[in-house]
């Protein structure tokens, strides 16, 4: 049974239909890319998902229960975590606290020993334990991003929404970041992608999904995707198609 | 080195030898502190710890003192008026606190100041029951002023005791904890499962609750209230310089910050009588201009530089 079912979701804004008539089943375990050119509506579907907005027509189902209509904070107890395109630490706290937060609301840890611990084998898991006492503002932003992680982590979510949290990291970071998306997924995670940098999203996904102006243009396997005609056109480009002959994926 | 709430306990109990040594006048200025440090740790859970800037102090002070007034007048104990008119004051923070805290920043700032003025209109108007414009006066209590004046300041600081024990439980529970997340990021609050307007509305429930009491202790204390005075926006204003003099979001800084503020008041009272609000306005302006985080967050500054030389020197 799928883990998260989108049915028919639309999101119109005044007379933008910025999500259109969007359907989408991810199985538990995948990882899931989700591609598209900007403001083809990525950032928009995990709002929705995630409850920031109520959809204007259709439903999502998580594990079995409707979850359209529910509060953010809902949703995020349900076992649906997210990481923010732009990074959105609490920028007075540790990182340790501020990991706890997560832990604490909606994992629901019973006490403040208990969230530490929870949020310290997030923060080891992502190797950030030399880093856990320093101020989020702080930080780089290559550990504010991997500070996001562990904060989605401490959630203990069953699917993860990932908006691009490699953009703005250097190819050596971007490494480090596929490492531990791989290890989170290793851990039962579902994962969905939003990523522009193809060679992340080749690498990781087991499957592809293509919005363009808010409507789902194509769905498949990371190879049949780099084919596909109308992907090309929309996002991918001929230089793409034709720099990756046969669609080997080196992005 | 930052101040332990447990040090503040302990002076805010010594304070309560204050009849021992002092006169009236002394004891007049003991109560007027405690009543500043309610109001003071009270605006620091929902000014302090959420980051909401409430203008509303003076809405639930005046309608404590009024409840306390009318429930008095109509025969109920003094003390159990004082605890009914926090409780009044605690449900309309409830009610109007779920209608306003949607609003952020500047906005919210004058729904809440436009609590006290709506208020202060209605018990202007309502005169069969609050006397209107001509005030209302308390049942006069069988005692020596000596008596009267102790009995005050002990309940006043009594209140600012439990008010501080509340505002130390909320600073080291999950509530305190949900109200920093949401003053740093109240987006980021939902996301990891802080139901935000939950915790909002509690913050200022809990802002209000003692502030309706002092209210009510205030209405005993000086035997006849009237509109203007106890709905006054300084009432508002005032806790909120408390808490930037002492450091917001802390357990110790309002009441440090009431403490100065009292010294400061009665200071410049006394030298310049006929200018003070001036003087005093100028004082306050140069203060946060120069202590923007307040006495805590100045002490706090400076252990920390020291610390980063210390680390420079040992590299």
């Amino acid at each position: 049974m799928s883990i998260l079912t989108l049915k028919g979701v639309s999101q119109q804004f005044g007379g933008l239909r910025a999500v259109d008539d969007v359907d989408l089943a991810v199985e538990p375990g995948e990882i899931v890319g989700l591609i598209g050119p900007n403001g083809a509506g990525k950032t928009t579907l995990v709002n929705l998902v995630t409850g920031v907005y109520k959809p204007t027509s259709g439903s999502i189902e998580f594990d079995g229960q409707r979850i359209d209509g529910l509060k953010p904070y809902q949703i995020s107890r349900l076992g649906v975590a997210r990481t923010y395109q732009v990074v959105q630490p609490f920028p007075e706290m540790t990182v340790l606290e501020n990991v706890m937060a997560p832990a604490t609301f909606a994992a629901g840890a019973k006490s403040v020993a208990e969230a530490r611990d929870e949020a310290m084998s997030a923060i080891e898991f992502l190797g950030l334990a030399p880093q856990k006492d320093v101020l989020a503002a702080e930080l780089t932003l290559a550990g504010r991003k991997r500070l996001e992680l562990a904060k989605s982590l401490a959630m203990k979510p069953k699917v993860l929404l990932l908006d691009e949290v490699n953009a703005g990291l250097n190819p050596a970071e971007i490494d480090v970041a596929l490492e531990m998306i791989r290890a989170i997924a290793a851990r039962g995670v579902t994962i969905i992608l939003i990523e522009h940098l193809m060679k992340v999203v080749m690498n990781l996904c087991s499957r592809i999904v293509v919005l363009h102006h808010g409507a789902k243009i194509a769905e498949g396997l990371p190879l049949e995707i780099t084919r596909d005609e109308r992907v090309i056109k929309a996002y991918l480009g001929n230089r793409y198609a034709e720099a990756n002959p046969g669609g080997k994926a080196n992005g | 080195m930052t101040v332990r709430p447990i040090y503040v306990l302990a002076a805010l109990l010594l304070v309560a030898f204050l009849p021992l040594v002092g006169d009236n006048y002394v004891l007049r200025l003991g109560t007027m502190f405690a009543m500043y440090a309610v109001l003071a740790q009270s605006w620091n859970i929902i000014g302090g710890y959420a980051g909401y800037p409430s203008f509303a102090t003076a809405a639930f002070f005046g309608l404590g003192a009024y409840a306390g007034a009318i429930l008095q007048g109509n025969g109920l104990p003094m003390p159990l008026a004082w605890l009914a008119a926090g409780i009044v004051a605690g449900l309309f923070a409830a009610l109007m606190g779920a209608a306003i805290l949607h609003l952020k920043g500047h906005y919210f700032a004058i729904a809440s100041l436009v609590l006290a003025e709506v208020l202060l209109e209605v018990t202007t108007s309502w005169t069969s029951l609050t006397g209107g414009g001509m005030g209302l006066n308390l049942p006069v209590i069988r005692m020596s002023v000596e008596a009267q004046a102790q009995l005050f300041f002990w309940a006043m600081l009594g209140l600012a005791v439990l008010t501080f024990l509340m505002s130390w439980y909320v600073s080291s529970s999950r509530i305190g904890f949900a109200l920093r997340c949401i003053r740093q990021n109240e987006d980021a609050s939902s996301m990891v499962g802080v139901n935000t307007t939950f915790y909002k509305v509690v913050a200022f429930v809990l802002s209000a609750l003692f502030v309706g009491s002092a209210g009510a202790l205030y209405a005993s204390w000086v035997f006849y209230i009237e509109p203007p005075d106890v709905y006054s926006v300084l009432t508002s204003v005032k806790p909120i310089v408390m808490v930037m003099l002492g450091g917001a979001g802390t357990v110790a800084g309002p009441v440090i910050g009431a403490a100065a503020f009292l010294v400061m008041e009665e200071v410049v009272w006394r030298n310049f009588l006929s200018i003070h609000s001036a003087v005093l306005g100028l004082l306050i302006v140069a203060l946060i201009f120069f202590l923007p985080n307040g006495v805590l967050g100045f002490i706090r500054k400076r252990k920390r530089t020291g610390a980063d030389h210390s680390k420079e020197t040992a590299a």
